[in-house]
């Protein structure tokens, strides 16, 4: 073969690897564009009225971005159920929905293109979509933002999340009923708060009505890695455990692997009974459906300001934002009765999950007697209570 | 405890093995192929959708292994016929990998497949302690563990393994001897595609039963080191690839025990471990690497 004709079919073959490589490109809606930079960023009193009255008003489309795929079982997909009520509520309206985005400034492409084809709300669904928003949201101060998880707000921009740890508390009272060794298991993620407050709602949950149990908790530091996740399912199982819970955005795996061992499950973010006919306990769920097309609706009717979306929002077990997984076939009638109760009571405001006092891994009151902690100091949470084995990664 | 880390060696390191002796037959020949990791993730979707497909884990094995190998055989082009660069190519081809599967594996996501499960070998099994490490496992890890015995055995005592490692060591004299040395790499990289290939689907279809964007997540990459440290066996390919298994179990067992050790620490043994044994083989072995390992080819041999 002479160079020319090597060089050639290199070229071509190059060639069609790049198109190939364009084409996967294409397969999120984030073509580039700056959009308009917004000409004055300090109007007058009555110009800002009316700018925030406008705002989220008079688009053609809704745009919802997804951090993995919508069909996850799990965090994604949940999400992905509210875009689709979303879609239902306002038949008229484009839904656009971008899957797989990654947290980066390609988010902000994302939005960015979401705003040219119409969209003047957008759900940013990822705890990591957060800063790419906000920089687009100062750019386009007429569009409304509902981020998902985030801490942090702007004048266009509010989030919303649930209590989760409520069910999550109830879901580990069924642990500890269904358990016979009294060993938990949870396959965890990263150390942020919102992890941990849901280690320590579980064993909270488990103790009070087995006051031997422990949870034996395992970091895998990825949201979603299935070989680390069977890896660590395998091993928290050889341990001994006998429920397995989690706290990872996708599902599958861990309660595959659990089913078949032969070890109870115990799910989050959405339901994923069908993939475990013998082990499933319950699960604690989101239930966005209904608040994402209440959000809609008020940006929609120019009343985002000042309603309660335009800060930090969080739904509860009574708003019915968050809610408990349905129970397993095997788990019996008197174990689901004892939850449903227990339900009722926390509903009720009778039972509250963290009610001091609660101590931490080295015995130190954390959490005051008879004192009910506040949502911010909960969604502060940096210790591991007693009960749970294993330690926060520094 | 000892005996649920070496049974966690096994489970955790048999994609990682089977894609080290596809590498290592490859390395054999003359050719370092990064893009294992591409071949892998290819064998993952590619053996997960056939299972999805057929309901026939053994037919996703092999699908699995046929797209390794077709991953394989961008990398045998380029570099072979092409004359690109090893080390560059395999990197891109990597990296295609991770795009390409990651587009076609959208609607896999959420899939449910009857894999392969663990089978309890009857009588085997039952032996204290080496019964429920070595004989609980799935189909493919067994297969695994046979190959090794027989890769070595083609290597080093027939024809084919001359032919493999002259081509590897001193094309010119493969030249001479009326065998095309480019052929035998061709053959010899796609074969190492299809190992990878398998050790990929043995992740989706056998261990995890799931396929998620970029589920290798490195292992392939693992892989091509532990060659190195190997010194190019596959006996010690096998027992890098349990070793880095071993330090995953280990790292989850030692987090289960509750010792004030970080996480984050741990995740990095493994690949701690990897790098501190390619320190030391190298100290040690350079005289025992492929001598035309990495060249570009040219000259007629080549031709």
């Amino acid at each position: 073969m002479n160079k020319i004709v090597k060089r050639k079919a290199r070229s071509l073959f190059l060639g069609t690897l790049a198109l190939i490589m364009l084409i996967t490109g294409c397969s999120q809606p984030g073509n580039e564009s700056n959009g308009s930079a917004s000409g004055s960023p300090e109007g007058s009193a009555t110009a800002n009225a009316e700018q925030d009255s406008k705002m989220g008003t008079g688009g053609s489309a809704i745009g919802f971005i997804f951090v993995g795929t919508k069909d996850d079982y799990g965090y994604n997909q949940a999400a992905y159920l509210g875009s689709v009520a979303v879609e239902k509520a306002y038949p008229d309206m484009k839904v656009l929905r971008a899957e797989n985005v990654p947290e980066t400034a390609e988010a902000e492409r994302v939005m960015e293109q979401m705003i040219k084809d119409g969209a003047k709300i957008i759900f940013p669904t990822s705890y990591g979509h957060l800063e790419p928003a906000l920089n687009v949201a100062k750019r386009h101060p007429d569009v409304v933002f509902f981020h998902q998880g985030g801490l942090k707000t702007a004048n266009n921009v509010g989030t919303y999340f649930g209590t989760i740890w409520e069910p999550v508390y109830l879901a580990g009272i069924a642990a500890g009923k269904m358990s016979k060794t009294g060993k938990l298991g949870y396959i965890v993620s990263v150390p942020i708060p919102q992890v941990l407050l849901n280690v320590n709602a579980f064993t909270l949950g488990a103790r009070s009505v087995n006051p031997e149990a422990t949870t034996s908790v395992v970091f895998t530091g990825s949201w979603c890695d299935p070989g680390q996740q069977a890896n660590a399912t395998n091993s928290l199982i050889d341990s001994g455990i006998d429920v397995l819970s989690l706290h990872q955005d996708c599902m599958k795996t861990v309660i595959e692997t659990a089913e078949r061992r032969d070890v109870m499950t115990v799910g989050y973010h959405a339901d994923a009974s069908s993939l475990a006919p013998n082990g499933w306990i319950t699960g604690s769920l989101w239930n966005w459906p209904d608040l994402f097309v209440d959000m809609v609706k008020t940006a929609q009717e120019g009343g985002f300001k000042g309603s309660k979306y335009d800060g930090k929002y969080r739904g509860t077990l009574a708003d019915n934002v968050v809610q408990m997984g349905s129970f397993g076939a095997k788990v019996p009638a008197d174990v689901v009765q004892f939850v449903e109760d227990k339900k009722a009571e926390l509903l009720g405001g009778t039972l509250k999950p963290f009610i001091g006092p609660v101590k931490d891994q080295s015995g130190t009151v954390r959490i005051a007697e008879g004192e009910t902690p506040t949502v911010e100091a909960l969604e502060g949470s940096d210790y591991l209570v007693e009960g749970v084995i294993g330690s926060i990664p520094k | 405890m000892i005996a649920d880390i070496l049974t966690g060696a096994i489970r955790s390191g048999t994609s990682v093995m089977l894609a080290s002796q596809g590498e290592l037959v490859s390395e054999r020949a003359g050719v370092i192929n990064l893009g294992t990791e591409g071949s892998m993730l290819a064998g993952a979707l590619g053996g997960f959708a056939v299972t999805v497909w057929t309901g026939n884990p053994w037919l996703g094995a092999l699908a699995g292994g046929l797209c390794g190998l077709l991953i394989a055989s961008i990398h045998a082009f380029l570099v072979l016929s092409c004359g690109a660069n090893q080390l560059a190519t395999g990197l891109t081809i990597m990296f295609f990998g991770m795009g390409v599967t990651a587009f076609f594996g959208r609607d896999f996501v959420s899939q449910q497949i009857v894999g392969f499960n663990p089978v309890a070998l009857p009588g085997l099994s039952d032996i204290p302690f080496i019964g429920p490490i070595l004989f609980n496992h799935d189909p493919l890890t067994y297969l695994s563990i046979l190959l090794v015995p027989l890769l070595w055995y083609v290597i080093f005592r027939t024809r084919v393994g001359i032919m493999l490692r002259t081509a590897g060591e001193r094309e010119e004299v493969l030249f001479a001897s009326g065998v095309n040395p480019k052929l035998v790499r061709y053959l010899a990289v796609l074969a190492g595609g299809f190992l990878a290939g398998i050790g990929g689907a043995q992740l989706s279809i056998a261990y995890t039963h799931s396929w998620v964007e970029n589920m290798t997540a490195g292992r392939g990459v693992v892989a091509v080191a532990l060659v190195i440290f190997a010194s190019w066996k596959p006996a010690r390919a096998m027992l890098g690839a349990y070793l880095f298994g071993a330090a995953q179990a280990l790292q989850l067992t030692v987090q289960q025990q509750g010792l004030a050790i970080s996480p984050f620490f741990l995740f990095m043994v493994p690949y701690l471990l990897t790098l501190l044994a390619l320190l030391i083989v190298e100290r040690r072995k350079k005289s025992q690497t492929p001598e035309a390992l990495g060249r570009v080819f040219a000259g007629e041999a080549g031709g």
